[in-house]
């Protein structure tokens, strides 16, 4: 027997919370991790140096002025000017630009792939075997050192196809998510491989709904959580490999600069401006540890065993 | 477990054929010409028979059947004529470097001490370090020790050695003077003096390589200890009347190191990768130094067989990581 009168207090008070969405959820979890939010707020702010910066900035980062090299910081040039008397700013935004995006599309890259092995075989039985197997010779290859002959091999080539500094940048970014794809479709296959015997799908596929939404519209959106995390650990071991690459004298030209190829650069002349070095290094340093913090935060953020406590 | 370790060295052998069919049908694709330097004035047909005694010039199939055989036969063999004294060897066609025309291997063995040395101190020193920071953090779980350790280890993922490696050339040749930014290879120790002089050029390398290594296996010990307290045979333990030190030190470690000896197994390829850079900035001239100069003179047997050494390193490692496993996990059935 329900009583109305005594029941209405109670939809009040349940009603009175706003309705939650998943996402804000995650965020308020999120924000409770202070690293995370640093990490998030710091990479905000790279972003918008490297995108906004140079528009803003009047010294353009190939633009030479041989009188003034090798100057040390100043209020024109706050990092000083290297030895051939371009200003460190503008070519540590510029280089951050590049760093950035390649570890953006490179990451993107790995993702996908990644995914789709995972998702491709963990659901299909038959695909299982083989996918696996091809993860774990990937796996066995020697990554750093095919990833120079690599660049040694096809920069030529695709620096003829699509001139110097788009096809280095294709490159290497090709190259980064073809050898870095195996970590993620290794988790996401398991994660599958545990949803596929969850009762929502057998109702789904009882139902008659075609592999393909099963995947798309059960599947995919309850690994998500999975794969933001190592969309994050992909950005940061991406600018890591790219600047591995371009420290190594095998990534971009010096007329296209990225943290990395700075690095690089001023190492030559160590001796003499020791600051150079520091800059670049620690862009570097610093985006890969917020990004870390962001995935580490996020991993909590994103377990609802976790979350709410 | 002696036929697990016997299939799992079988799967190993496709694994390697696998890896080396790709490294050298990479390299197959490589645009330079070795023959590129050779003087117009040298006639065609000449160029030919030079190009045919490099092994070049017949089909793919071919040379990749004889490049096995030179690496899996007449290597191996050379090798052990060298051990005993015998002749296996003679009259068979080595892997010959392109750059100094002499059999790669050689000149891997004259690099490889190099590379040991400061790879392999470096990954001891790096674990030595690593596991009783990773047992004290997880004893003391949110204490101060646990909070810097873990700030540590974050520094140690995010700051790349090439970073590091430079910071600290910064810091202690530049600015203190302290020690030399140049490991000196030929550099000889008989007396105390050298001795001092060998530890102070070796400081730096290891400690850049140490700080990777000490961050990720601290943070696995750690993990592995905070599985192993909260388990009922430590409360038997103490319940026994253990003190504290034998219940942590002999129970909750022994049982913690089980996982932790297989990611210490699994690392050392990876720091031969990471040797690569290191070796770059300290100009030691191991084994990673060789691949970039070999990479850049674009002398391609060489690569081959550097890389393909550092994919045997992988695949040997990971199989000594799983039978390590089963050997020191009796709860692990491989059938």
């Amino acid at each position: 027997m329900t009583d109305p009168a005594a029941n209405a207090p109670a939809e009040a008070l349940v009603t009175a919370r706003p309705p939650r969405n998943q996402w804000l959820d995650v965020w308020d979890q999120f924000k409770t991790h202070r690293g995370a939010l640093f990490g998030l707020a710091f990479f905000v702010f790279i972003i918008l140096m490297v995108t906004v910066g140079p528009l803003l900035w009047t010294y353009d980062a190939t633009f030479i002025d041989i009188r003034a090299r090798n100057q040390g910081p100043s209020l024109a040039h706050p990092m000083g000017t290297d030895q051939l008397g371009r200003d460190m700013f503008a070519r540590m935004m510029a280089g951050g630009r590049v760093s950035v995006a390649v570890g953006l599309t490179a990451m993107a890259l790995a993702l996908m792939l990644g995914t789709f092995v995972g998702v491709v075989a963990g659901f299909f039985r038959k695909f299982d075997g083989p996918l696996m197997r091809l993860t774990d010779l990937f796996l066995a290859l020697p990554l750093l050192p095919l990833l120079l002959v690599g660049v040694l091999l096809f920069r030529e080539r695709l620096n003829g196809l699509f001139g110097p500094e788009l096809g280095i940048f294709i490159l290497i970014v090709t190259g980064i998510g073809i050898t870095s794809w195996m970590p993620t479709a290794r988790i996401v296959r398991g994660d599958v491989l545990a949803l596929k015997e969850r009762e929502f799908v057998l109702a789904a596929r009882s139902i008659g709904t075609p592999p393909r939404r099963l995947i798309s519209r059960h599947i995919l959106p309850n690994i998500l959580s999975p794969i933001m995390v190592s969309a994050t650990l992909g950005i940061a071991t991406a600018i890591i490999t790219e600047s591995a690459l371009s420290f190594l004298g095998l990534g971009f030209p010096p007329d296209f600069p990225t943290w990395g190829r700075l690095l690089f650069d001023a190492t030559d002349y160590l001796q003499q401006y020791p600051g150079r070095v520091i800059w670049p290094g620690l862009a570097i340093s610093f985006t890969v540890l917020s990004v870390n913090f962001i995935g580490d935060g996020l991993r909590d953020a994103l377990d609802p065993r976790i979350r709410g406590r | 477990m002696l036929t697990f370790a016997i299939r799992r060295l079988l799967i190993s052998i496709p694994t390697l054929l696998f890896i080396s069919l790709v490294i050298f049908l990479l390299l197959e694709l490589a645009p330079g010409d070795p023959m590129a330097q050779v003087p117009l004035t040298v006639p065609d047909e000449v160029k030919q028979k030079m190009r045919l005694a490099l092994g070049l010039g017949e089909p793919v199939p071919v040379r990749f059947v004889k490049w096995m055989y030179q690496f899996f036969v007449v290597e191996p063999s050379v090798f052990i004529d060298w051990l005993f004294g015998t002749s296996l060897s003679e009259g068979q066609q080595r892997v010959i470097s392109w750059q100094t025309r002499s059999p790669v291997m050689d000149i891997v063995v004259q690099r490889m001490p190099q590379t040991l040395w400061v790879v392999g101190l470096a990954y001891v020193v790096g674990v030595l370090i690593a596991l009783p920071i990773g047992i004290i953090s997880a004893y003391k779980q949110y204490s101060i020790f646990d909070q810097a350790g873990t700030f540590v280890s974050m520094i140690g993922f995010s700051v790349p050695p090439f970073f590091t490696g430079v910071l600290v050339i910064v810091i202690f040749s530049i600015q203190l003077g302290w020690l030399p930014s140049i490991y000196d290879t030929t550099h000889v120790v008989n007396d105390w003096d050298s001795f001092v002089v060998q530890f102070k050029q070796m400081i730096m390398p290891v400690m850049v390589l140490a700080l990777q290594t000490t961050a990720q296996i601290s943070r696995f010990m750690r993990a592995s200890m905070l599985d192993n307290l909260n388990q009922d045979y430590v409360r038997t333990a103490r319940a026994k009347g253990l003190s504290e030190s034998v219940v942590v030190m002999v129970h909750v470690v022994r049982n913690s190191m089980i996982p932790v000896v297989t990611v210490i197994a699994l690392g050392v390829p990876a720091i031969f990768g990471g040797a690569i850079i290191t070796e770059q900035i300290f100009k030691v001239n191991g084994i990673g130094q060789l691949l970039i100069t070999a990479i850049q003179a674009n002398d391609l047997p060489m690569v081959q067989t550097i890389t393909f050494i550092f994919a045997v390193l992988i695949v040997v490692f990971n199989l000594i990581a799983d039978v390590l496993y089963g050997i020191l996990d009796p709860r692990i059935r491989y059938d």
